[in-house]
């Protein structure tokens, strides 16, 4: 439906852009909410007592959803954070340590605690790769249990304690139920909000195009950290909460068992969805009370199932109900930007000039970049061909920040650029496309677009959580952004597609849309025209004048040689990572050693 | 003190070093970490126990079969959870398809076998007490003579060559002309066999005890990562060193925070240098 709209006119206003997640995504998660909330009525209280526990563990996997299924990190242990929400839960109410508290108060303080430790479990997620990371939650998982055991004067051991008992009218089935449904309700529209936000969207770049995330001006560590926080806290309460449903808890009751069911939920419901993973817990909570003779085989079946899931349907549920990307696109399209739509993008301002002055960085024995003086100037295309191997891409890298130079200097307007620190070049207006287009190609082309314009939004966390004015404005805004670079580059049509179904070509294009949506001065092209039929390369060559016409500096490295003699206004030559030559096309084309090295003739 | 530190430290490091040459013999053939790894260990005790105790086969003939099984059981892990995922750009998917394998080890034996830890059988006749028990010396002996034999096999026979230019270069290797795909098979096989001589020797410390699985991949791939990945020596000096360490803990601080030592320094030195000590920087990125 979405598509349709955007066919019909360019300019029609989309109620979808005053919320924050579509109501296409919303309805089915009512849904299942007012389902949920007719269970007392027309079963009896083991049903309400099964119904609740899938409530609980939705609380959990709802955050846990945001660090497996947006961010990518395989916390396999995170009944950890369910076993120390309980017993923090339980040992304050119970007042081991201090006068007994309030439950309420201590279903808080155990979020709160939850929210460090869910930070120092998710901290070896920001060096280490999946599987380092995997096996150390898996670590936090065992010792969490250990240190319960050992700890008998406050936990009570192995004969455990209590849990929180809450007030009348909780302390009863239904009340309890429905206490829970509503902190699972919460919890899901405060994700969905996540989800449907600057934020989402950039767990998802870095899980899948973390490189390009970087460039986009995403830093992990402040986006992961921030997030483990939201995860831990929704951990823990969950536990407050199953301790309270179990009414005595010993480190039995928080088997491994349990992460399984946590994790596998996210994932057979599919990654990047809200409803799925929901779906997935009630399933998995639901299937073992359904067939009984197989409650004992029951973390099997789970193994099993996600076996299937790895090896059959790696998208999960969520895959399975996205009947719009069964939808075939039309054949042979052909990308025509409309450079006109760009007179709205850029706001005139004029940086100064990005200037290289003698970088060298060398690869081992290989001097990559020998010495090499470059500047991009406001307004101007500069151009940079060379032979493979030369030097160009990493020149762009050493701009971008990704190479920190070995000597030479990098600069601003006269200011350096912090070296080897990519995450700081968007918020300098430098933007990049890459030599392989880096796409989340699990997100539509429109959240793609609205990746790059992540550091535009101003909302915190705290405020995209409960969806407050700022975070919805900055939506609507970056919404509205992103489908004028769509029109820009020629793609609007296509915005509501999964960028993985797009060809080669509109990849590229859809990378250039990324780099205009954050009103950049500067724009990096690494081979653009690379894989581009003839007349698409001269329409790009006239978008990028055209960008160019509006203030902004570009830097072109390509192969094409006639691309950059057409609309480039200063050309650098590299060989073997030294300048060759520099100066306008016309005095390039007749150098001699250009001629007889590189172009031929 | 010092003498059962050293006696009981050296036998934990020794098996947890073998289950890391376990991990690094999968990984360097297909660059596949394995959850199966710990769990080959768990069955190399309980199918020790299984075969000689409880169905009565001679000690030789009870190993024989158990190192047996745990190589089927590493073929099957090379073609139920490895050979579908290598060929998919999505890099996490082993991560999860040998987990969903790991899990499915290890259900089956908790609900065949027992969840709770069943007695060993005692290889060299009863028990005599004392740091010279068989308990202590017959990890560090097994996992001696598996690095001398794997030290042999890839620098004297032309198969154990061929595995180490797969390791090395995966793609190189099969331009060459090598049977990678078999080769890949085989070193599971022989993965299943090394963390079968793990939980076999270490059956009289850690007994046959379904927990030990979820034990061991952990300890076990704690030595892999503070060696280096792929890295064998790596591994049995990190095998060593975290066993001492750990038993030195716990006589010192207790059992508890011994664990919970482990798991800091394991964090603290991977955060420090997330390669491992002995290990080699990754690829670029860009």
């Amino acid at each position: 439906m979405g598509r349709a709209r955007i066919a019909a006119g360019e300019d029609v206003p989309e109620r979808e852009e005053h919320a924050g997640a579509p109501w296409s995504h919303v309805l089915p998660l009512v849904a299942v909410f007012a389902l949920a909330t007719c269970v007392p009525f027309v079963s009896n209280d083991y049903w309400v007592l099964i119904a609740t526990r899938a409530a609980i563990y939705w609380v959990l996997v709802a955050g846990l959803n945001l660090m497996i299924g947006f961010a990518g990190q395989l916390a396999i242990g995170y009944v950890a954070l369910l076993t120390l929400g309980a017993y923090t839960a339980s040992v304050l109410a119970a007042g081991n340590v201090t006068p007994p508290l309030n439950p309420f108060v201590a279903l808080a303080a155990a979020a709160v605690l939850g929210a460090i430790l869910g930070v120092i479990v998710g901290l070896p997620a920001l060096r280490l790769r999946t599987f380092y990371f995997a096996i150390s939650t898996l670590g936090f998982a065992t010792i969490v249990t250990q240190i319960a055991l050992a700890w008998q004067s406050v936990t009570g051991g192995g004969i455990g304690l209590p849990g929180p008992e809450f007030p009348a009218p909780l302390n009863t089935h239904w009340g309890f139920f429905y206490f829970c449904l509503g902190v699972a309700a919460f919890c899901t529209w405060m994700t969905s909000n996540v989800a449907h936000s600057r934020f989402g969207r950039a767990l998802i770049a870095v899980r899948d195009a973390d490189v390009a995330a970087e460039a986009t001006g995403i830093s992990k560590p402040r986006l992961l950290v921030t997030v483990f926080m939201f995860c831990g806290a929704a951990a823990a309460v969950a536990g407050g909460l199953f301790a309270s449903l179990q009414t005595y808890i010993t480190p039995e009751a928080f088997s491994f068992d349990l992460s399984v069911l946590f994790f596998i939920a996210v994932l057979i419901g599919g990654r990047g969805s809200v409803l799925g993973p929901l779906l997935g817990t009630i399933i998995l909570t639901l299937l073992p009370e359904f067939v009984a003779s197989l409650a004992a085989w029951s973390t099997f079946l789970y193994a099993v199932l996600l076996l299937v899931i790895v090896l059959a349907a790696p998208g999960g549920i969520a895959a399975l109900l996205d009947f719009k990307s069964r939808r075939p696109l039309q054949s042979n399209r052909a990308i025509v930007p409309k450079p006109s739509v760009l007179d709205g993008v850029f706001t005139s301002k004029h940086p100064g000039i990005i200037a290289l002055r003698s970088v060298v960085l060398a690869f081992g024995g290989v001097r990559a970049v020998d010495g090499v003086d470059l500047d991009v100037r406001p307004g101007e295309i500069q151009g940079l061909i060379g032979p493979n191997g030369s030097g160009k891409t990493t020149i762009l890298n050493v701009i971008s920040g990704y190479y920190e130079p070995e000597a030479g200097a990098v600069t601003l307007a006269g200011a350096p650029l912090p070296p080897g620190n990519p995450v700081t070049r968007a918020g300098r207006g430098i933007a990049r496309t890459f030599q392989t287009p880096r796409i989340v190609g699990e997100a539509t082309v429109l959240q793609n677009v609205m990746i790059g314009g992540t550091i535009l939004g101003a909302a915190t966390f705290a405020e995209t959580l409960l969806a407050l004015p700022r975070y919805r404005r900055e939506e609507a805004m970056l919404r509205g952004a992103a489908r004028q670079a769509l029109r820009a580059v020629g793609l609007e049509g296509l915005a509501q597609v999964r960028a993985d179904r797009l060809q080669h070509s509109e990849l590229r294009f859809l990378e250039i849309a990324r780099a205009l949506i954050s009103d950049p001065a500067f724009i990096l092209l690494d081979e653009p025209a690379a894989g581009l039929a003839a007349d698409e390369i001269v329409r790009l060559g006239q978008f990028i004048q055209e960008i160019t016409r509006r203030g902004v500096g570009v830097l072109l490295v390509e192969h094409h040689a006639d691309l950059i003699f057409d609309i480039c206004h200063h050309v650098t030559v590299l060989n073997l990572g030294r300048v060759l030559a520099s100066g306008t096309p016309a005095e390039i084309r007749v150098h001699k050693e250009v001629v007889s090295a590189y172009l031929g003739g | 003190m010092l003498e059962s530190i050293l006696a009981s430290g050296l036998a934990v490091g020794a098996i947890y070093a073998l289950i890391g040459v376990a991990y690094n013999t999968m990984y360097s053939t297909s660059r596949v970490m394995s959850f199966t790894a710990g769990q080959l260990g768990m069955l190399g005790g309980v199918l020790g126990s299984l075969f000689v105790l409880r169905l009565g086969l001679p000690m030789l003939v009870g190993l024989a079969v158990t190192l047996l099984c745990c190589a089927i059981v590493g073929v099957i892990t090379e073609f139920v959870a490895v050979r579908p995922v290598l060929k998919s750009l999505e890099q996490h998917l082993y991560v999860l398809s040998t987990l969903a394998l790991a899990l499915m080890i290890q259900q089956v034996t908790a609900i065949e076998w027992s969840t709770e830890p069943q007695p060993f059988p005692r290889i060299f006749g009863p028990s005599l007490g004392g740091m010279t028990d068989e308990k202590f010396w017959l990890p560090v002996l097994a996992s001696a003579v598996t690095i001398v034999t794997l030290e042999l096999l890839y620098r004297r026979t032309l198969v154990g060559r061929a595995f180490l230019a797969v390791a090395e270069d995966n793609f190189a290797a099969r331009a060459l002309g090598l049977p990678e795909r078999n080769l890949r098979i085989a070193s599971y096989a022989l993965a299943g066999i090394i963390g079968a001589l793990a939980g076999f020797s270490g059956g009289a410390l850690l007994l046959a005890f379904v927990a030990n699985g979820p034990l061991l991949n952990f300890y076990g791939f704690v030595p892999v990562a503070l060696g280096g990945l792929g890295n064998n020596r790596g591994a049995i000096v990190g095998g060593l060193a975290l066993g001492i360490f750990q038993q030195a803990a716990n006589f010192l601080v207790g059992g508890i925070f011994s664990s919970v030592a482990v798991f800091a320094l394991f964090i603290v030195v991977l955060l420090a240098v997330p390669q491992g000590l002995f290990g080699t920087t990754t690829a670029r990125r860009v």
